[in-house]
């Protein structure tokens, strides 16, 4: 009997653990967005996270876009010869994008660039005592901290979601236009015929919840950061591993209610 | 008056405060000396409300401080902490005025500054180190900066955890000046934790000695030599024989 006790134990353990973890992230999350409706705001602060996240964001997500809207076109074109069906590529590009990859590889890259920072920032914070000290001068950490940074998530992220949408459809336009063959006016044509306008919406719906999932974790782990400077590897390291994970779950949980209305 | 009356608090199965109880007059200067990990710094931190305890309770001026008012509690204190804990993101005289450039003590900007560069004087630095960054400076500096930030609220009650750890022996001395002059010239009630015994002698009024999360013994500091305490006396002379055992 004592070896099933201990295979539920090693099953219950890490269930439990996880359970609890997301518990408390649940809380955290509430607790954010209570604070987010509260004064004091720190409007500093706040313009100072929308630049990082959103303007120091833009270079790595227009390369992104750029890159898979043209590699997306070859893929199309070469797939569909099989079939005929060369002449998709802007319609196929145009959807592939706002649908799905403009969001999904945003949100990754904000979970790189941003998630990575904010966890690394905050924990180094955190095991400096710079936390404790923000306390004891009377500023709340997760009004100074989290609240700013989660805002600009959500504000800042769905703008870039739009951007990389338009520059991924145009890295499928260059392509398209310059190797595949394809008439610069038709491709365009194509392009804004095909896209509805609840693909759009989706798409920057996509991004504000990836944002806040990127923003939100970052301050999470941050914050629950253990002791020196493997704590705040591992802090990091759990922060992008999470939101990453996150980012691609609610994907497919937004795609299934978006496109199913 | 800040009174600690069977405060305990525990990490798990390691008891680090078993019942401390202490009393820190207004205006005077308590300091808490003790081995590493023996709690020094939980005990401070508890009650500023930075850790919770598990039991017991703690009082400034009679009140609990788990039910005071947070903003208008923590307005009372300044704090220096061991490594500075500046903020690397601003330069040093945001880092000093910090609590006066928001919150309920906010002042005009060029008015924050003003007290800053004044603050930063009192410690001894050059207003030129008012744009600098916490990385730019040496960690004497960083230090004194700290001290600057805690008093530039004029709080009524200031702690000090650890201020001259890292420190050379000349740049302790002048942090210890500084802080006994401050003390003294602003009337505060002062905390401070070390095992620093000659900051002990240049800061105190009073000394306890925390122990196996419990105080040890407590007292003026003029009687500190003389206390026939054998966990103080191994501790004072820094003897590796006696009660205190060397590997914990």
């Amino acid at each position: 009997m004592s070896w099933l006790f201990a295979l539920l134990a090693a099953i219950g353990r890490p269930v439990t653990g996880g359970l609890a973890t997301l518990g408390r992230l649940t809380i955290f999350a509430g607790q954010t967005l209570s604070h987010m409706l509260r004064p004091p705001f720190y409007l500093k602060e706040i313009l100072q996270s929308l630049l990082n996240v959103g303007y120091f964001s833009l270079p790595v997500v227009g390369m992104t876009a750029i890159f898979t809207g043209g590699a997306l076109a070859l893929q199309i074109y070469s797939g569909g010869a099989r079939f005929n069906a060369e002449a998709v590529v802007p319609q196929i590009v145009a959807i592939g994008m706002v649908r799905e990859l403009g969001p999904v590889l945003v949100g990754l890259m904000i979970a790189a660039r941003v998630t990575s920072s904010i966890a690394a920032e905050i924990a180094t914070m955190k095991v400096t005592e710079q936390i404790d000290a923000l306390v004891t001068l009377s500023t709340h950490p997760m009004k100074y901290l989290t609240v700013p940074r989660v805002l600009a998530g959500l504000i800042m992220v769905p703008l870039l979601v739009g951007i990389g949408d338009i520059i991924g459809i145009l890295g499928g336009y260059i392509v398209g236009t310059k190797s595949l063959g394809f008439n610069p006016a038709a491709y365009l044509k194509n392009t804004v015929d095909f896209i509805e306008m609840r693909d759009v919406i989706s798409s920057l719906i996509k991004g504000a919840a990836f944002g806040f999932i990127a923003t939100l974790l970052g301050c999470y782990h941050g914050m629950h950061t253990g002791r020196g400077a493997q704590g705040v590897g591992r802090a990091t390291k759990s922060a992008v591993e999470s939101a990453a994970i996150l980012i691609l779950a609610a994907n497919f949980l937004l795609t299934s209610i978006l496109f199913s209305l | 008056m800040i009174e600690l009356d069977d405060v305990h608090k525990a990490f798990g199965s390691n008891k680090v405060l078993r019942g401390v109880n202490l009393r820190i007059d207004s205006g005077t200067s308590m300091v808490v000396i003790g081995g590493s990990g023996t709690g020094k710094s939980i005990c401070l931190k508890s009650i500023l409300g930075l850790v919770t305890p598990d039991s017991g309770t703690i009082t400034l001026d009679g009140e609990d401080v788990t039910r005071a008012e947070r903003d208008s509690f923590l307005a009372r204190f300044g704090m220096l902490f061991q490594g500075g804990a500046l903020f690397d993101s601003l330069p040093v005289w945001q880092n000093v005025a910090f609590r006066l450039l928001r919150g309920s003590l906010k002042r005009p900007k060029d008015e924050a500054r003003a007290i800053a560069v004044e603050k930063l004087r009192r410690v001894g630095l050059k207003p030129d180190v008012a744009d600098l960054f916490p990385a730019e400076l040496s960690g004497g500096m960083q230090k004194r900066v700290g001290l600057a930030r805690a008093i530039a609220a004029e709080p009524e009650i200031i702690f000090f955890d650890e201020p001259t750890t890292g420190l050379d022996p000349i740049m302790s001395g002048v942090i210890n000046d500084l802080i006994r002059e401050i003390v003294v010239e602003m009337g505060a009630t002062a905390m401070t934790i070390t095992h620093d015994m000659t900051s002990v002698r240049a800061i105190a009024d009073n000394v306890a000695m925390l122990h196996n999360g419990v105080i040890q013994w407590t007292g003026p500091v003029s009687e500190m030599d003389r206390s026939g305490d054998p966990y103080l006396e191994q501790f004072i002379t820094g003897s590796a024989d006696g009660p205190i055992e060397a590997v914990r």
